[in-house]
């Protein structure tokens, strides 16, 4: 007999692609059948007419680049959410990780669920291919809310993000704002107290200020600076260890994913807003924001989510500059603004989202001033030598 | 020329509908939106105005100098909004403190302005108050829209009475604040003319 080699998804796929075609039973779901197509393989269209070049780095590449830079945060994370309830501390690693897991899962499920059938269904409406570019913002949503988030609050937040920060832009590649953080953004002013404050409960049956939420009202922290950068302290899953980030920022600039250029000024945007802090900061200070105007600048990049705002967010393809002049203006901006509202609001104790939301408005007219001065700068030097 | 002037009513509530379509008075439909009742009235007075102001000066409208027509209209919009704060001071003194400056404001509206230099003065009294009505309550109308979903989503009640019962919040339900700050107007707005001109496909540009 002879044996099928086919995969079964490849087999289920070509079994089931007349009814998704034009005229089939389920054509309505037509987008959906695409997707699941060209996620296991790589279609077959050609383009039909005239010549292009192509990179196999794809938009499904990058992405997935992404995702596995993402990998060592999550872990981490999910152990981090069972390290940091009450009595974490005695259970053994894997314990901890299965229970971290358990507590992570709905919210990705949530939010891959959610904002896959927006996109299905605006692409079956819009007769527009599905795109992979919803798989790192999913991914990312969970990760910079606090555990404890209602699901109800995810899936809402999620559906805000990819209607009004995406769709209506035209989808992927369109956004003006970074949607994962617009997810964020909805739940920070419709929730607040579900997200800062005293009463962020972050793992199962434990509530407490995160070490931001304690800068800011009370001007000093209580947790080493040590673990801050290995990331055992409280706060949304994958924004508390620095380690962990740096290791995805090495995945992503070895791979080309993400800009150095816009990673590196963020940092040191950050760096020098917290340095002149530093220098104006009273030699007895006083109230939380003196208190907070001492505190050495690289711990703030060690705190809240600076580190994975710098690496994950600000790096953004679509929403980040795309001249590299103004890559490094963005960034420098991302980073001292962040530090800015930390330090002076302290109603918003976490100022990286701010930072890079407002930054992510500001980037296409980065762009056009950088692009304006290189056309300036060449008309000068044709004219020069025209009369030279 | 009888349905001609029956359409300059029915037409600025969908079809050239002030907020929606020419985008005018999108200020005070930000700034009192927050609650149905300020919502509802500060329509009312806008269509009280607006009326009134159109026919006014479709009456004068053959003896006013052009070079001083802006003043003209101003003085005339001016005395009808006084007139209104007054009134809404006198009758419902609460929501006319929640309303503040923003009364006063309606002198500023565009919708009034607009609606009188390309309307009132060029047409006679009947049709002119026929289309001050009509931008009034087309301008009321998505403003009392835009204050429904704003106060139902913000503060889980309706003209001030609560509409989300007890248990929902028990089990875990918690009012979107969002929806008490201004930008939750713009998204709002922002997405009923998105529907608006989904429906209606003669809007849409090419």
């Amino acid at each position: 007999m002879k044996q099928n080699n086919t995969p079964l998804p490849k087999r289920l796929l070509d079994k089931f692609a007349p009814t998704f075609s034009e005229g089939g039973k389920l054509s309505w779901l037509h987008s959906f059948y695409e997707a699941m197509e060209t996620f296991f393989y790589v279609p077959t269209d050609v383009t039909k007419k005239g010549s292009h070049v192509r990179d196999c780095n794809d938009m499904k590449r990058t992405m997935f680049m992404v995702i596995i830079a993402l990998v060592p945060t999550i872990l981490f994370g999910m152990w981090n959410i069972g390290f940091q309830r009450i009595g974490g501390a005695d259970y053994t690693i894997w314990q901890n990780f299965w229970y971290g897991f358990w507590q992570m899962l709905p919210s990705i499920l949530v939010t891959y669920v959610v904002g896959l059938s927006i996109e299905c269904a605006f692409a079956q409406i819009r007769k527009e291919e599905v795109n992979e570019g919803f798989f790192v913002s999913g991914m990312l949503i969970p990760l910079i809310i606090p555990i404890g988030t209602p699901l109800w609050m995810t899936a809402l937040a999620t559906a805000f993000a990819v209607v009004i920060g995406k769709e209506i832009f035209g989808g992927t590649g369109m956004n003006i704002f970074n949607p994962a953080l617009l997810a964020r953004l909805f739940i920070f002013f419709s929730y607040t107290s579900s997200i800062s404050g005293e009463t962020v409960w972050f793992s199962d049956a434990r509530s407490c200020a995160t070490p931001l939420g304690d800068l800011a009202n009370v001007g000093t922290t209580n947790v080493s600076m040590l673990d801050a950068f290995i990331g055992t302290i409280p706060g949304s899953v994958g924004e508390t260890s620095t380690l962990c980030i740096l290791l995805g920022a090495i995945v992503l600039l070895a791979t080309g994913t993400a800009s150095w250029r816009t990673m590196i000024s963020v940092f040191v945007g950050g760096l020098v807003m917290g340095g002149i802090f530093n220098l104006l900061a009273p030699a007895e200070p006083q109230t939380a924001t003196e208190l907070y105007m001492s505190l050495p600048a690289w711990q703030h990049l060690l705190l809240g989510g600076f580190a994975f705002g710098a690496v994950f967010m600000a790096t953004d393809p679509v929403t980040s500059a795309q001249t590299n002049t103004g890559k490094y203006i963005v960034g420098f901006m991302i980073g001292a603004l962040a530090i800015l509202v930390r330090v002076f609001n302290t109603g918003y104790p976490e100022g990286m989202m701010l930072a890079i939301i407002f930054m992510n408005a500001w980037a296409p007219v980065v762009d056009h001033y950088v692009v304006q001065a290189n056309i300036n700068r060449r008309n000068r030097r044709a004219k020069k030598s025209i009369n030279a | 020329m009888k349905n001609k002037t029956f359409q300059s009513l029915t037409n600025p509530l969908a079809k050239n509908n002030p907020i929606l379509v020419q985008i005018l008075g999108i200020c005070s439909a930000l700034a009192v939106t927050t609650q149905l009742k300020p919502a509802f009235v500060m329509g009312l007075s806008v269509t009280a105005v607006c009326a009134f102001s159109n026919l006014v000066l479709s009456l004068l409208r053959n003896g006013i100098p052009d070079r001083i027509r802006i003043i003209v209209q101003l003085v005339v919009i001016a005395a009808l909004v006084t007139i209104v704060n007054d009134i809404l001071k006198a009758y419902v003194y609460d929501v006319s403190k929640q309303l503040s400056v923003y009364v006063g404001l309606i002198i500023t509206n565009c919708i009034i302005m607009g609606r009188v230099e390309a309307f009132a003065l060029s047409n006679k009294p009947l049709p002119s108050l026929l289309d001050g009505i009509g931008n009034g309550l087309g301008y009321g109308g998505v403003l009392v829209l835009i204050a429904f979903f704003r106060e139902l989503l913000g503060s889980g009640s309706l003209f001030g009475y609560r509409i989300i019962p007890e248990c929902l919040y028990e089990a875990g339900y918690v009012n979107n604040g969002l929806m008490l700050f201004p930008p939750s107007a713009l998204i709002i707005v922002g997405v009923i003319i998105w529907v608006h001109r989904t429906a209606n496909k003669d809007l849409q540009e090419k």
